[in-house]
Order: C-alpha cells, then structure tokens, then sequence
C-alpha cells in the first residue's frame, strides 16, 4: 500500500475532465454540430446550446411533459434522453411546427379554445398532441384523455386542451378524405 | 448527475464484452429510469454503454408458435404490435397501462424488465435504504410506506417491482434470453426478478456481464378471456396500488386454465400456484374466487401505510378473475 493520507478515497480513480463528443442534430430541418458533454439532455442541447427554448424544463424527471418533442416523428420526453444518444436525430420542437408563419392546425386550436393559461406546459401538450394524431390510436375524448395524461396542466386547462385537440383532429379529418 | 464515459456498442459482443470489463460500466437504451436514477446520484456509472442500435429490435414469431420480442423494441411498438394484440392482449393492456405515451415510446422492453423500485427512500440519497446503501437500514418499514409490499418482504426490504408489463409476462410464463462472456441462456420469468431477503440491492437474476436479448413468449396467449385490473390513486399516469393480470380457458362456465399474477404487492411479479390450482376445474362463480383471493393473501403482511393492500388485493382478484370469465360470453 502506498503512504497516501487519504485513505479510502486514494483507491478512487482522479475525476475525470468531461469530454465532448461532436453530434448532429437536425432540429426542425436544420442540422447542427455540436460539442457536448455525455450528460447533456437532448433537453439542455435545444435550449442551452441551441436557443431553441420553447421546449420547457418543467419537472426534469419524466413526471410532467413540458419538454416533450418529436424524434423521428414520434413524442418523447427530451429531460430523459442523452444528446449524444440522438447523434443524427431528427428533432421536432414547437418551434419547428408552424408553415411559412401559418400555425400548425394544433397551435390555431389552442388559441381558438383558450387552451392554456400560464402557458408553460403548453409547447409540450402541443407537441404531445402532435404525436398522438399521427399515432392514431385517439378517437374518444377518454381515449384522447388517456394518451395525454403524460403531459399535466397545473393550472387546470384540460377541458380546453381536450376541445383544442378534437378541433384540430377533425380538421385534418376534413382535409385528408 | 456524476461524470461519466460514453461508448455506442456497434454489435452484441463488444457491449458484452465493455460490460465484463468495466463492472462500475452501464447498459443503457430507453433511459427513461436510469437517467432518472443519475439525476438524483442513485444510479453513478462511469462509463454508460449505449446499446440502442443493436439488432435486436424485431418481433418476431417462434417455430413453436410463441412470438419473440426482440429486448430493444419499444414498449409502445411491443403494445400495438398486431400479433401482441391478437395474440397476446393481456400484455398489450398491462403496457398500456404504465407510464405515459411519451415513456412507452422510449421505453424498451428489456429496460422494462431492469427498472429499479419506485420506494421514495431507494429515490431520498438523505436516507438510510438497503437496496440503495446495503447495511443502512430500510427507511420504509417504520416510515411512509402506503405503496409497498405486503408479500415476500424481508427486515430488509419492503420495495415493490413497479412494471406492469413484467406482471403480465409472468402470468404468460415467458423466458428471458440473455447473453454473456459465457454464452447464451435461458431465465424462466418466475426467476428472473428475486425476493428482496438479504441482499435487496440485487433485483435480477441476470448476471454481471449478461445483456437481454429477447422475452419469448410461449404460443398460450389466452386472447379469449384475460383482464388486467390496475388499481391506483388517479385513473392514468400513476403506479399500482394493486394490479392483476388474470388469464383463463374456459368450458362453458367452467375454468379448464388459468393464470394469476399480482403488481404493486411484492417486490416481484407475483404468482401463487397453490392459490392459481385452485381455480382449475370449479365454476366462475364470485364464491369460488374469492376463495382464491383468500388463499392469495393468506400470508400477506401490512406495515401500517399499506396495510389496506391485502384487502385490495383480495376484491382486486375477484373483480379481474369475473371481468376475464365473463369475455366472449355475449
């Protein structure tokens, strides 16, 4: 054994400087190189090193969907997943859904139904309900009631949030026969 | 969250092979528990293995007849596969079930199988936990324990398994394939996750070194009556208080199969043959099964908080049992 005073901690390896990893992401069509840390959150790259800060940080945990977003289409919370996990990822954030400055029909749904009132939890439920319509598991209000309950509300706009949703689920009914 | 290294395994034998070398190394794919653990500093890998684009995200079906799901295929693509569905609904009901569209899409099934207890205390890095810090103490016993086990529990643990699915799967006695420096082998589901005993901080049976590969599913799938029966504190988005998934043949009025597992009660999927003989052979009468709902807490044990557990469980039992007989009858 060596004459080292710190007992115990001697056998621990020195801790390490972080090292990066150069990744792409395509964020709403554009692609971006980026030097990350392994620990970054896809969730901490769109908004710290991206400004793309429409995506919220509510709980951090997986408990609430502020930070949902799309991945190769489908919704998923960016607070659980690694940046360097999504290396050449296709990304959706809220900020990618409008058309040349037309809103997306969910975005007009909001807005028509009074669908938020803080606002902050919304670019997640907009992005969840995204999901949700492609996925086209949703056809009842319960139904669409159960596969949104990963997206909470605190100031209570559910009821809004459910009639924005069947808005926007029948206009597209009307525009794809 | 601790520094750590990161590698992408590009096949199955370097992600082995990086696991048996590094034993403070972690697997990691869906990450939506693990990451969470690294978070609140429970989980503190130094190196994290991502095993994501490894070939082992088909479903597929078996030459006995049975359907193999590949470890890497997403808990919501294994819910709304065609063949689950038709062939297996009661796991396609028990995934949908858990967490959130969100965590099913990320989610996989092999992480579904290695997720660690939801106990606040394994979570609370402030407080004594045996499964967290062997030899500390179980904070839960004596504290607030309104969501753990009341079956198989020990002095040093009371945790419960958290997954739905994994309670479906062993009611459906599917086998866990692994892979490790030694080869490939075979877990029967009833032995894959353990009893807390003396050593709560081991949840599996799967080795060091070992990496799923798929859960194979045996071609009895009883698509003409099952139940899954999730009871909780609010109707989505919430663990158990009690589960049951409850699988039955039927002749007539007459039960000539059945399989009963138990979540949110024990610190694995539960499963009591003596209690699930009983149903073989008797009428699906109310009576009759709430004489196995008997027999399946005959030795169930409260700590206070959940002591209304055992009761739960009981009516849990008979309400999933009668749901699953009364199917196919009109």
């Amino acid at each position: 054994m060596d004459s080292r005073p710190a007992a115990g901690i001697a056998s621990r390896a020195p801790a390490r400087l972080p090292t990066t990893s150069s990744i792409t992401l395509n964020v709403n069509g554009v692609p971006s190189k980026l030097d990350i840390a392994p620990w970054t959150t896809l969730l901490d790259a769109l908004r710290e090193y991206l400004g793309l800060t429409g995506t919220k940080k509510g709980c951090d945990h997986g408990q609430c969907g502020a930070c949902t977003v799309l991945v190769g289409g489908k919704r998923i919370l960016s607070c659980l997943t690694l940046a360097v996990m999504q290396d050449d990822a296709n990304v959706t954030t809220i900020e990618g859904l409008a058309e040349a400055g037309v809103l997306h029909p969910l975005q007009q749904a909001f807005i028509d139904h009074d669908a938020f009132q803080c606002g902050y939890c919304t670019p997640g439920q907009i992005c969840s309900a995204v999901g949700l319509m492609r996925e086209g598991r949703a056809k009842t209000p319960d139904e669409i009631r159960e596969l949104m309950s990963g997206n909470i509300c605190r100031c209570g706009a559910y009821p809004n949030i459910l009639a924005a949703i069947q808005q926007a689920m029948a206009t597209e009914g009307r525009a794809t026969p | 969250m601790n520094s750590f290294s990161y590698t992408r395994a590009t096949n199955i034998a370097t992600a082995v092979h990086e696991l048996a070398e590094d034993r403070e190394a972690a697997l990691i794919a869906g990450g939506t528990n693990l990451i969470d653990l690294m978070k609140e500093n429970v989980a503190r890998p130094d190196r994290l293995v991502d095993i994501t684009r490894l070939p082992l995200n088909r479903i597929e079906d078996l030459e006995d007849g049975g359907l193999r799901l590949g470890a890497l295929v997403t808990n919501a693509d294994t819910a709304y596969n065609e063949a689950v569905e038709i062939r297996y609904p009661l796991l396609s009901r028990a995934i949908l079930a858990g967490a959130s569209a969100q965590l099913r899409n990320m989610a996989t099934n092999g992480g579904n199988l290695m997720q660690r207890t939801r106990c606040v205390y394994f979570y609370d890095t402030a407080t004594p936990c045996n499964k967290r810090e062997p030899g500390t103490g179980c904070s839960a016993i004596d504290g607030f324990n309104r969501m753990h086990a009341i079956l198989g529990t020990s002095d040093q643990c009371i945790a419960v398994h958290p997954s739905d699915m994994c309670v479906a799967l062993r009611a459906l006695d599917a086998v866990v394939r692994v892979t490790g420096e030694d080869g490939d082998r075979t877990i029967p589901f009833a032995e894959f996750h353990r009893l807390p005993g003396d050593t709560p901080h081991i949840d599996t049976n799967l080795g060091a070194g070992e990496i799923i590969t798929s859960i194979d599913l045996p071609p009895k799938g009883f698509p003409d009556h099952y139940a899954y029966l999730k009871v909780r504190d609010r109707t989505s988005y919430a663990f158990a208080l009690v589960s049951v998934a409850a699988a039955l043949e039927m002749d007539g009025a007459t039960v000539t199969d059945a399989r009963l597992a138990l979540g949110g009660i024990a610190h694995k999927p539960w499963r009591d043959p003596n209690a699930e003989a009983m149903l073989n052979g008797i009428e699906a009468t109310k009576d009759h099964f709430e004489a196995v709902g008997e027999a399946v807490v005959r030795d169930a044990k409260g700590f206070g908080h959940n002591t209304f557990k055992i009761q739960l469980a009981k009516r849990a039992i008979v309400r999933a049992l009668q749901h699953a007989a009364r199917m196919g009858q009109r």
